[in-house]
């Protein structure tokens, strides 16, 4: 599609200083000055729709995929500064992930032993992404995480994806295949990789590499150097983020909601009736039991699943669709309930649909679907439809909120 | 899940050095893949197969079941990354990756597969920390061995 937009710079000047400096947009946490029609500082419209694949050459819409957009500056600047629609938000990862072919900024390269350029290969369920890491000043709603560390996906100078990368799975590398402009991972992680990642040796799972001349090799990378969950380097509403959209019913063309940052930090990101569930610090996963049976720590909630993806049709008694065995096409729309059981013993119903994703997904037009589901044997992937008509909180790991301290998911 | 055949368990081994077998390899030509994953190894024998429960260095477990011809008819892999697939794998790495990539070619979105080809079903699943999968070819299932047997 022509729209691999950068919309150029976002020039909301907030703050009326001297001779019309052009601002990042939003301004910093906790200074900005608010305008008459702006939402609160900490709130990013999100919109789920055929997303920026939907249009030619591509013709290939997305489906239950929460866009939005960030504004990217070159670390330090106010006016070398770019805006990026068409990011994922993403609740099963962390960290942001901007593809190359939508970046028009020069942004400084993360250099490693010998200052080699490092590279990464992030791992997601069913494929990999292989890029630069760099760094970028990050604009989102009133919130700045500066000197950020990001995935340049698809970068044409590190053309040669390792083995040991694509052995975790088939690359994504570019708009037609990742059919977005980025990820935007905002899970309970802090970082992509963790201590893992800071070690050498045969024990280090490889997702970051530096890349001499020579030819790229895993290399043992900080913490600090590693790509974070951007809430993290917030000044303030730092510790998760809420993930809010409207009910639906079927398929729908878009819908728009809210990506709210903080839990507890403001007057309009309380946990109020929500209940908290715990997660396994290690896994990320709680336990959900299904007509009697109990799933144990196999269990989590991802946005950037475009499903409710659980168990298989032998345990469901539910057909998967003909030529797409990835969703369920049931001959009526089935109506099902199971039970979410936090490490903390808390629990809770859901009720959810199965509609025939055939059916569902029969309009091109349609970038939302409820009802939509297929197999995901042994547990319960709870994608977007289940945010729908919820608010959904993330906590990240190790820091404190009014429902304790994270990680945990609350709705 | 079932476990009848876990709890049958025969006889637990020591083995002395990792193996890294391939989906649908012979288990007497694995031994030069043995460095590959540095980890612990636990072998137990059932009536119908032999599981190697192999705990890489990674932090990756991998099980291994081995049909009493010695061959890998299922493998199954949990951890906080990816396993090396291609090794897992073996020869049906590029059927996987091409049924994945037909799969996706038809439509968009993210999220676990389940691959099933008359010859080869894959299962992946999982999150960013939280990899979990199995790959089994049904043909090879010896006698008695259901596909929810592996786990």
């Amino acid at each position: 599609m022509t729209r691999v937009h950068l919309q150029g710079i976002l020039a909301v000047s907030l703050v009326a200083t001297l001779a019309a400096t052009v601002g990042c947009s939003g301004g910093s946490s906790g200074g900005s000055t608010t305008t008459q029609s702006s939402p609160p500082s900490n709130v990013q419209s999100i919109t789920v729709n055929t997303g920026p694949t939907a249009g030619p050459p591509y013709n290939s819409p997305y489906v239950n995929g929460a866009f939005t957009s960030v504004t990217l500056c070159v670390p330090g600047s106010t006016t070398n500064c770019q805006t990026i629609s068409g990011i994922l938000v993403d609740t099963g990862s962390s960290g942001l992930r901007v593809l190359s072919s939508a970046i028009t900024l020069s942004l400084p390269q993360q250099t490693g032993s010998n200052s080699s350029p490092v590279v990464e290969c992030f791992p997601f369920v069913d494929s990999t992404v292989w890029g630069p890491v760099q760094t970028a000043d990050l604009t989102i709603a009133g919130e700045q995480a500066k000197s950020l560390p990001i995935q340049v996906i698809g970068s044409s100078s590190f053309p040669n994806v390792p083995a040991g990368c694509t052995s975790f799975g088939p690359a994504q590398d570019d708009l037609a295949l990742l059919g977005a402009n980025g990820i935007l991972g905002v899970g309970n992680l802090a970082q992509d990789c963790g201590t893992a990642c800071t070690v050498s040796g045969a024990s280090n799972p490889g997702l970051y590499y530096v890349c001499p001349s020579s030819g790229c090799e895993v290399t043992a990378e900080s913490i600090a150097n590693q790509v974070p969950n951007p809430v993290t380097l917030f000044a303030t509403d730092n510790n998760g983020v809420i993930i809010q959209l409207p009910s639906v019913s079927g398929a729908e063309t878009s819908i728009t909601g809210s990506l709210i940052f903080g839990i507890g930090t403001q007057s309009n990101n309380g946990l109020g009736s929500a209940t908290v569930y715990t997660i396994d610090p290690s896994t990320g996963n709680f336990t959900t039991q299904f007509n009697g049976t109990s799933y144990t720590d196999t269990s989590f909630i991802d946005s950037g699943s475009i499903a409710v993806y659980f168990l298989d049709p032998n345990t469901t008694g539910i057909l998967t669709c003909l030529d797409f065995t990835l969703l369920y096409c049931p001959s009526s729309t089935q109506s099902l309930s199971a039970t979410n059981q936090g490490m903390n013993g808390a629990t809770g119903t859901v009720n959810f649909t199965v509609g025939n994703a055939d059916t569902l997904l029969a309009n091109p037009n349609d970038g939302v679907a409820n009802g939509l589901a297929g197999p995901n044997p042994g547990g319960f992937d709870w994608g977007l439809p289940f945010f729908f008509g919820r608010s959904v909180y993330a906590a990240i790991e190790g820091s404190s909120t009014p429902g304790g301290q994270g990680p945990y998911w609350a709705y | 899940m079932k476990s009848r055949i876990i709890r049958s368990l025969l006889a637990i081994l020591a083995l002395p050095l990792p193996l890294v077998a391939s989906l649908g390899g012979d288990i007497t030509s694995v031994q030069s893949d043995q460095a590959k994953l540095q980890g612990t190894l636990r072998s137990t024998s059932t009536d119908s197969y032999t599981l190697h429960e192999i705990q890489a260095s990674t932090g990756v477990t991998v099980k291994e079941y081995v049909s009493s011809a010695g061959k890998v008819f299922a493998v199954t892999w949990q951890g906080a990354f990816p396993p090396d697939l291609r090794q897992l794998l073996g020869t049906y790495f590029d059927q996987y990756s091409q049924a994945v990539q037909a799969q996706r070619s038809l439509r968009h979105g993210r999220g676990p597969l389940l691959i099933q080809q008359p010859g080869l079903v894959v299962q992946v699943a999982g999150h960013a920390r939280s990899f979990w999968g199995k790959a089994y070819v049904p043909q090879m299932l010896p006698a008695g061995v259901h596909a929810e047997d592996i786990r």
